[in-house]
């Protein structure tokens, strides 16, 4: 029985599958079920009940997202699929090992997905500088198109589907899905207002899905092994394995694919290999740069999307950066506070205005400037830029590690305005 | 006389303004070939932008002139898209381009010292290029790299794990092949 089907096939040192080898490894059975009549409100359904969510970061479940997609006679003729493969999230490097490891996954995941919507092109919106992944992922697409998985009238059913590799030029913000879109269409990359939502206007106005690369990677072993066998990977509440990385100053840096349910000391301590010598745990981000901090006493919770919440924080996209006793708390709240200030895309005065400002704080905290009253103006920016306050999630986003960051680092951010420099040796 | 003068010197002024350059015919193949991905024109902006780029090295204002005459699409919509994203190089790069990441990950594991070490090699800061115009330095976001951090890219190469000795071979290899 598979119990990592996101993985299995990855091995990154040798080349990855090749269409042949990866239909060797039960790979594209779902263009043999389309062949034998699987209908595309199956396809839905089963997603639907595999309890699959979201794995860019908001854990949004995705058979839910796709019923969006207006169906049937009035609906639009043209929808699109769009992968979002734009992984610029601090900490965060596990799409960058499924499509380099095994690209045709995500292919085969693209086609049930665009069968289930009823899309006939999918773009994939990968970030400019994964340069390995862009060629792994168009040689797969070329195999595909050669083997007939991909073009017109696939396996004889009369379903189309063009996959179209689009390469970004590099901005933070293209990974919020509206401004992903306006960025395909070639515009600046601002976010848009929401309603109406992309599944029902998205791309050049019609229907779209935008799903995370580690979602759609998802899909072949749902369709392969069914709901039951979905249902029995997970050691927690939510389904399936999820990749988990951490990096920071632990013994051993590295992602994993894991149960959904896994004790967070399994892969900090386990994993990882726990802390480098002489260094011990202060604190945690469970799932990249825009979640709130984690402390060592959380370290037994779950690796879950409710279990994590609990506590305040969230898993997102499940890649832990590890803060350690001997790093600087505030320098590196800061340092994630230049990245989201720098990467603001200017549309909002809360985030274009607040941004810089908090980072200018950190910049004078740093140097040993800092006052008093700074403090309050943080804490003031937590809630000034806070969810419901801005056009997207972007500073939101920043306020999870700054507000978190400032309950429980305190004592140094008093240490920097009292000693006047920051007191750790970097 | 001097209304000939007058008139050389309205020539003075009408030839200081830009022009579009001439595209290339690999230019205008390979965006040609993006058109037919995208149902309309503006799309293949950015696509445009970065087969300009790799083959002149940078987008001068002749050059973007050219696109949007190409593809008839508004200029300053074009230059809103160019310089936003930070991989379009408005201004001219060294031969080698070093996209160092400084974010969170990297941070905590060196690389403001890995930074300084680039400078005292190379006498350059962020945003600055070489005399030789063999390597521009620019900061990058997160490279997605975290686990073997800190990692920084030159051209299209990732570079992992970087320790001043690795960064001194690094730099050397590059100067070998100018």
């Amino acid at each position: 029985m598979v119990t990592n089907p996101l993985t299995k096939n990855i091995d990154m040192s040798r080349a990855p599958f090749s269409l042949t080898e990866y239909e060797a490894a039960d790979g594209y059975q779902s263009i043999k079920n389309i062949a034998a009549g699987l209908n595309p409100g199956d396809v839905m359904q089963q997603v639907k009940d595999s309890g699959l969510k979201g794995r860019g970061g908001a854990g949004f479940p995705t058979g839910l997202k796709w019923s969006f997609v207006p169906q049937g006679e009035n609906s639009a003729k043209q929808k699109y699929l769009v992968v979002n493969a734009d992984e610029m999230e601090p900490g965060t490097f596990k799409d960058r090992l499924l499509m380099e490891g095994d690209p045709h996954l995500l292919i085969e995941g693209m086609i049930i997905a665009a069968y289930a919507i009823g899309a006939s092109v999918g773009y994939i919106f990968l970030r400019g500088e994964y340069k390995v992944a862009e060629k792994a992922l168009q040689k797969a697409i070329n195999e595909a198109k050669e083997r007939g998985f991909l073009g017109t009238n696939i396996a004889g059913t009369g379903f189309d589907l063009n996959i179209i590799l689009h390469t970004s030029a590099g901005r933070y913000i293209c990974g919020e899905e509206t401004a992903l879109l306006n960025a395909l269409e070639g515009k600046r990359a601002n976010p848009r207002a929401k309603p109406p939502f992309p599944q029902v206007s998205g791309l050049w106005g019609k229907p779209t899905i935008v799903n995370n690369v580690e979602t759609i990677c998802n899909l072949p072993g749902i369709m392969r092994y069914g709901i039951d066998w979905y249902h029995g990977l997970t050691k927690g509440k939510d389904h399936g394995t999820k990749l988990f990385g951490v990096s920071g100053r632990v013994k051993n840096p590295g992602c994993w694919e894991m149960p959904l349910g896994t004790p967070i000391r399994e892969l900090l301590e386990g994993k990882a290999g726990g802390m480098q010598d002489g260094l011990s745990l202060r604190g945690f981000l469970p799932g990249g740069g825009s979640t709130d901090f984690m402390l060592p006493e959380h370290l037994d919770l779950l690796l879950d999307y409710d279990e994590i919440a609990k506590v305040g924080s969230r898993l997102a996209t499940g890649t832990m950066i590890v803060l350690d006793d001997q790093t600087c708390p505030v320098g590196m709240i800061g340092n994630l506070m230049t990245f989201f200030s720098h990467e603001s895309c200017g549309f909002c005065t809360p985030c274009r205005d607040g941004l810089p400002w908090v980072d200018a704080i950190f910049k004078e905290l740093e140097s040993g400037a800092g006052k008093e009253k700074d403090l309050q103006i943080l804490h003031d920016h937590v809630d000034y830029m806070g969810p419901g306050k801005t056009f997207c999630a972007l500073a939101p986003g920043a306020t999870a590690p700054l507000g978190s960051g400032l309950k429980y680092f305190a004592d140094d951010f008093k240490r920097h305005i009292d000693e006047r420099c920051c007191p750790y040796n970097h | 006389m001097s209304e000939v003068g007058m008139s050389d010197n309205v020539n003075v002024i009408v030839s200081n303004a830009k022009r579009a350059r001439k595209l290339t015919p690999e230019e205008i193949a390979e965006i040609e070939h993006e058109m037919e991905l995208y149902p309309d024109k503006k799309a293949v902006g950015l696509e445009a932008l970065k087969i300009i780029q790799k083959h002149q090295g940078w987008v001068s204002d002749e050059s973007l002139l050219a696109i949007a005459k190409y593809l008839a699409i508004p200029v300053a919509d074009l230059e809103g898209v160019a310089t936003f994203f930070n991989l379009v190089y408005r201004q001219p790069v060294g031969k080698n381009v070093i996209l160092f990441c400084n974010s969170v990950s990297c941070w905590i594991t060196g690389c403001d010292k890995m930074k300084r070490h680039i400078g005292d090699r190379l006498g350059i800061d962020f945003g600055e290029t070489t005399a030789d115009n063999a390597f521009t330095l620019l900061p990058v976001p997160c490279l997605g790299d975290c686990d073997n951090a800190p990692v920084m890219m030159v051209g299209d190469d990732l570079h992992r794990r970087l320790d001043f000795e690795k960064i001194d071979e690094i730099i050397a290899n590059y100067q070998k092949q100018d």
